[in-house]
C-alpha cells in the first residue's frame, strides 16, 4: 500500500528514517516543520505553480511517439521532463526547495550533482531567487560532464570539485552534507533526489509527483506501463507516485546494470544491493561484507550512485514498483535510436529506461508505455562521442 | 587503590568506563582521550603509537574504526580513514587492535564507529564483539537520539558504555530525549561542523556542559575542533574528559616514519595532558 507520508521516525516501512549527526537533526525537524506548513499554505503553493506554468513550461507534453511505436509494435508515449527549463524534472524539485529556503530565512543554498542537472537547476533556481549557490560535483562527473560545470558557472554558482572516494555523485553527497554540518544555521541543503535524511525523501516525492499528476490528467484512461530510469530515483517517483497501488498499471524502475549486473560494475542498488544506511537513510545500497559502502558504476553520472531512495526500496519490498535493469551498452544504443527516429537526443539517465522498453519490446506488444524522458541529452553527446570514436 | 589499577581490574566496559570518569572527580581535572583511526599508520605501529600516548599521559582513547563514506568526519580523519582502508584495515582487524591497546595499556578505549558496519555486522553481535576486544564504550557518528534504543539495549546487554550526542545546535526538547534515554556518557560537539583542527577556543562548551548537568550528572566528554593544549583547557574546565582528534591523526598522516610520529605525538600528548586541570 502506498504510503501518504512516512511514520513519526520518517520510515516508509522499514526504510528511511534519519541517521546524521546531531548537528543537523534540529534542522531536519525544522525543515519538516516548515515543509508541512508551506506544502499548506495556498501562498506558497501558488507561487510555486505560476513558477512551474510560466518559468518551467509545466505541464510538460505527452508526446506519442508514432514511428517508435510502429518500430517496436507498442504504443509509446514520451512525458518529456526534458522540455522543462534547464532539460530535466529537477527544476520541479529546486524552485521549491529554493522558495522553501527563503521562507526559512536562509540565504545560501548548498547542492550536490552528479550529472550536473541538479546542480545547473539549482543555480538556476538560485539565480532566480537571490540566493548564493555552492555546488559539490566529483572530479570524474565534472570530467565528464564539462558543458554542465560551466553552465552552472554562467549561473552565478561556485562548483566545489570533489576528490574524495571515485569522485562521482556519492562523493558529491557527502561533501555536501559535510558542509551542511558546519553551515546549517545560515544554509539549507537542496538534495536532488528521493534521499537522504527524513524528510527529504518524502518532501522531494512531493515536489516530483507533479510530473505523474500531470500524466493523468494528459491520458485518458491509464497507461498499462510506465517506465522511469532510477538513479537515486526522483524523477521515477515522481511519474510513479500518483499510480502506485493503481490496478492494471505495471511500475517498471530501470536501474544501471553499468558493464553487466556479473561484472561488479553497477549501479543496481535494489536489484544487487542489501539494506543498509546510506546518506542518513535506511535503503537498499551496494556495500561489502563489512559494511563499507561500495562505488557504484555507470555511464550515467545521474545512475552512478551506491544507494536508492527508501522509497523505492519500500516499492520494491512492498511489490508495487518492479525494479529491472539496462547495461552502458544497451543504453548507449537506445540513445541513438532516439535520436534517429523521432528526432530526440535523450540523456543517458532516460535511455537506459528505453533500453528496457527495446529489450521487452516482444512482451509489451500492443500495450500502452509511457516512458518518462527525465531529461535531455546534451549534456551527454560529447560522451557518446568519445565512445563512437 | 588508585583510580588507575581500577580501570585495569575493572571487569566489564562500564565499569572501566566509569572507573575511567572517577579519575576526573577525584583528581579534579578532565581526562584526556586522543583519537587515532585504527591502523594509522599501520596495524602494529599503530598499536605502538597508542602505547606511546598512554605512556605521556593519555587516560583512555578513541579508536576510529575506518569507514568508507564518514559524514561526520573533516579531511584529515577522512584521509586516515581511506588510507587504512586501502591498507585492509576491516571492522575486525580494527577491534583486533582495540584489543590489542586494551591489553598493552589497561586504558578504557572507546570505539568510534559509523552505523553501518554495526548494522551490516548485526547491531548485538557488534556489541558482543566491541565486548570481547575489552572496550569500555561506543561512539557511533551519525547516530541520533531518535534511532539510538536498539543500539542502547545491545551495548547495556554486554556492559558496554554507549554515548549519545548533543551539540550546540541541540534543542532543550532534544536534550531531554538524550538524558532519558539514559547514555553511559554524552559527547558534547564543542564545535558546529565536521571533526578538524580550529583557530580558536570553543565559546560553547560552557554553555553546554551547564544545560546538561541542570538535568544530569551523566558525563560530558567534548569533542571536535579541540586541537591545542590552550582548547583543551578550555573544555577540561567544563567537560568530564576531552577528545582530541585530527591534532594526532594530523601528526602521524605527517610524519615520515613511525618513529618520528611516536616523538611527535609523546611531546604533543603531554602538553594536552597537562592542560586536563582545572
Amino acid at each position: 500500500m502506498r504510503l501518504e507520508r512516512p511514520d513519526q521516525r520518517g520510515r516508509f516501512g522499514e526504510f528511511g528514517g534519519a541517521f546524521a549527526p546531531e548537528t543537523l537533526m534540529p534542522a531536519l525537524e525544522a525543515l519538516e516543520i516548515e515543509f508541512t506548513n508551506a506544502w499548506r499554505d495556498d501562498s506558497f503553493r501558488g507561487e510555486l505553480d505560476g513558477l512551474l506554468a510560466t518559468y518551467v513550461g509545466r505541464p510538460t507534453p505527452l508526446y506519442h511517439a508514432d514511428r517508435l511505436s510502429k518500430q517496436l509494435g507498442i504504443n509509446l508515449l514520451l512525458k518529456r521532463e526534458d522540455l522543462a527549463h534547464t532539460g530535466a524534472h529537477k527544476i520541479n524539485n529546486t524552485l521549491a526547495q529554493g522558495l522553501l529556503t527563503k521562507r526559512m530565512g536562509k540565504k545560501r543554498v548548498i547542492a550536490e550533482t552528479g550529472a550536473g542537472q541538479h546542480g545547473v537547476a539549482t543555480a538556476t533556481a538560485c539565480a532566480l531567487l537571490e540566493l548564493e549557490c555552492v555546488v559539490y560535483m566529483g572530479e570524474k562527473d565534472i570530467e565528464r560532464q564539462a558543458l554542465n560545470v560551466y553552465r552552472m558557472k554562467l549561473l552565478g554558482a561556485t562548483v566545489v570539485p570533489v576528490t574524495s572516494g571515485a569522485g562521482t555523485l556519492k562523493d558529491a553527497v557527502s561533501a555536501a552534507l559535510r558542509d551542511w554540518v558546519a553551515s546549517v544555521a545560515t544554509t539549507h541543503y537542496i538534495i536532488g533526489s528521493v534521499v537522504g535524511p527524513h524528510p527529504f525523501p518524502w518532501m522531494v516525492r512531493e515536489f516530483q509527483k507533479v510530473i505523474g499528476e500531470e500524466l493523468k490528467e494528459q491520458m485518458d484512461a491509464p497507461p498499462d506501463v510506465i517506465v522511469a530510469p532510477v538513479g537515486g530515483g526522483s524523477n521515477a517517483m515522481g511519474v510513479f507516485y500518483p499510480f502506485v497501488g493503481m490496478d492494471g498499471v505495471d511500475l517498471v524502475g530501470v536501474e544501471a546494470a553499468g558493464l553487466g549486473i556479473a561484472s561488479g560494475l553497477h549501479g543496481a542498488s535494489i536489484g544487487e544491493g542489501s539494506p543498509g544506511v546510506l546518506h542518513g537513510s535506511m535503503t537498499y545500497m551496494l556495500q561489502d561484507e563489512f559494511g563499507q559502502v561500495l562505488e557504484a558504476h555507470s555511464i550515467s553520472a545521474g545512475l552512478d550512485y551506491p544507494g536508492v531512495g527508501p522509497e523505492h526500496a519500500y516499492f520494491n519490498d512492498a511489490g508495487l514498483v518492479r525494479y529491472v535493469n539496462a547495461t552502458d551498452a544497451q543504453a548507449v544504443e537506445a540513445f541513438h535510436l532516439l535520436a534517429r527516429s523521432e528526432g530526440i537526443l535523450p540523456a543517458l539517465e532516460s535511455a537506459h529506461a528505453l533500453a528496457w522498453i527495446v529489450q521487452e519490446a516482444s512482451q509489451l506488444s500492443g500495450r500502452t508505455v509511457v516512458l518518462n524522458l527525465s531529461g535531455r541529452g546534451d549534456k551527454d553527446v560529447q560522451q557518446v562521442a568519445r565512445l563512437d570514436g | 587503590m588508585s583510580n588507575r589499577w581500577l580501570v585495569l581490574m575493572a571487569n566489564s566496559g562500564s565499569d572501566r568506563l566509569r572507573a575511567l570518569f572517577s579519575i576526573s572527580r577525584d583528581e579534579d581535572r578532565a581526562v584526556l582521550l586522543p583519537y587515532l583511526t585504527a591502523g594509522i599508520p599501520t596495524v602494529d605501529a599503530s598499536v605502538e603509537l597508542f602505547v606511546a600516548m598512554a605512556d605521556a599521559g593519555a587516560d583512555g582513547f578513541e579508536v576510529g574504526i575506518p569507514y568508507a563514506d564518514p559524514l561526520m568526519d573533516g579531511p584529515v580523519i577522512m584521509r586516515a580513514g581511506e588510507q587504512a582502508l586501502d591498507a585492509g584495515v576491516t571492522v575486525p582487524v580494527a577491534l583486533e587492535v582495540v584489543r590489542r591497546v586494551v591489553d598493552e595499556t589497561g586504558k578504557a578505549v572507546l570505539v568510534m564507529t559509523y552505523v553501518n558496519p554495526v548494522l551490516r555486522r548485526g547491531i548485538d553481535t557488534f556489541f558482543g564483539d566491541v565486548a570481547t576486544a575489552g572496550a569500555a564504550g561506543v561512539i557511533i557518528a551519525d547516530l541520533p537520539v531518535d534511532e539510538a534504543e536498539p543500539f542502547l539495549a545491545a551495548a547495556h546487554e554486554v556492559a558496554v558504555g554507549m554515548a549519545l550526542f548533543v551539540s550546540p545546535m541541540t534543542s532543550a526538547a532534544r536534550l531531554d530525549s538524550v538524558i532519558s534515554c539514559g547514555p553511559d556518557f554524552v559527547y558534547g560537539i564543542a564545535e558546529v561542523g565536521v571533526t578538524g583542527e580550529r583557530t580558536e577556543a570553543s565559546s560553547n562548551v560552557g554553555a553546554l556542559a551547564e544545560s546538561i548537568r541542570a538535568k544530569s550528572e551523566v558525563p560530558i566528554v567534548f569533542g571536535v575542533g579541540i586541537s591545542t593544549p590552550v582548547q583543551a583547557h578550555a573544555a577540561a574546565l567544563h567537560g568530564d574528559g576531552v577528545i582530541v582528534g585530527s591534532a594526532i591523526v594530523r601528526r602521524v598522516l605527517d610524519a615520515a616514519t613511525p618513529d618520528a610520529a611516536r616523538e611527535s605525538l609523546s611531546v604533543f600528548v603531554a602538553e594536552l595532558a597537562a592542560a586536563m586541570s582545572r
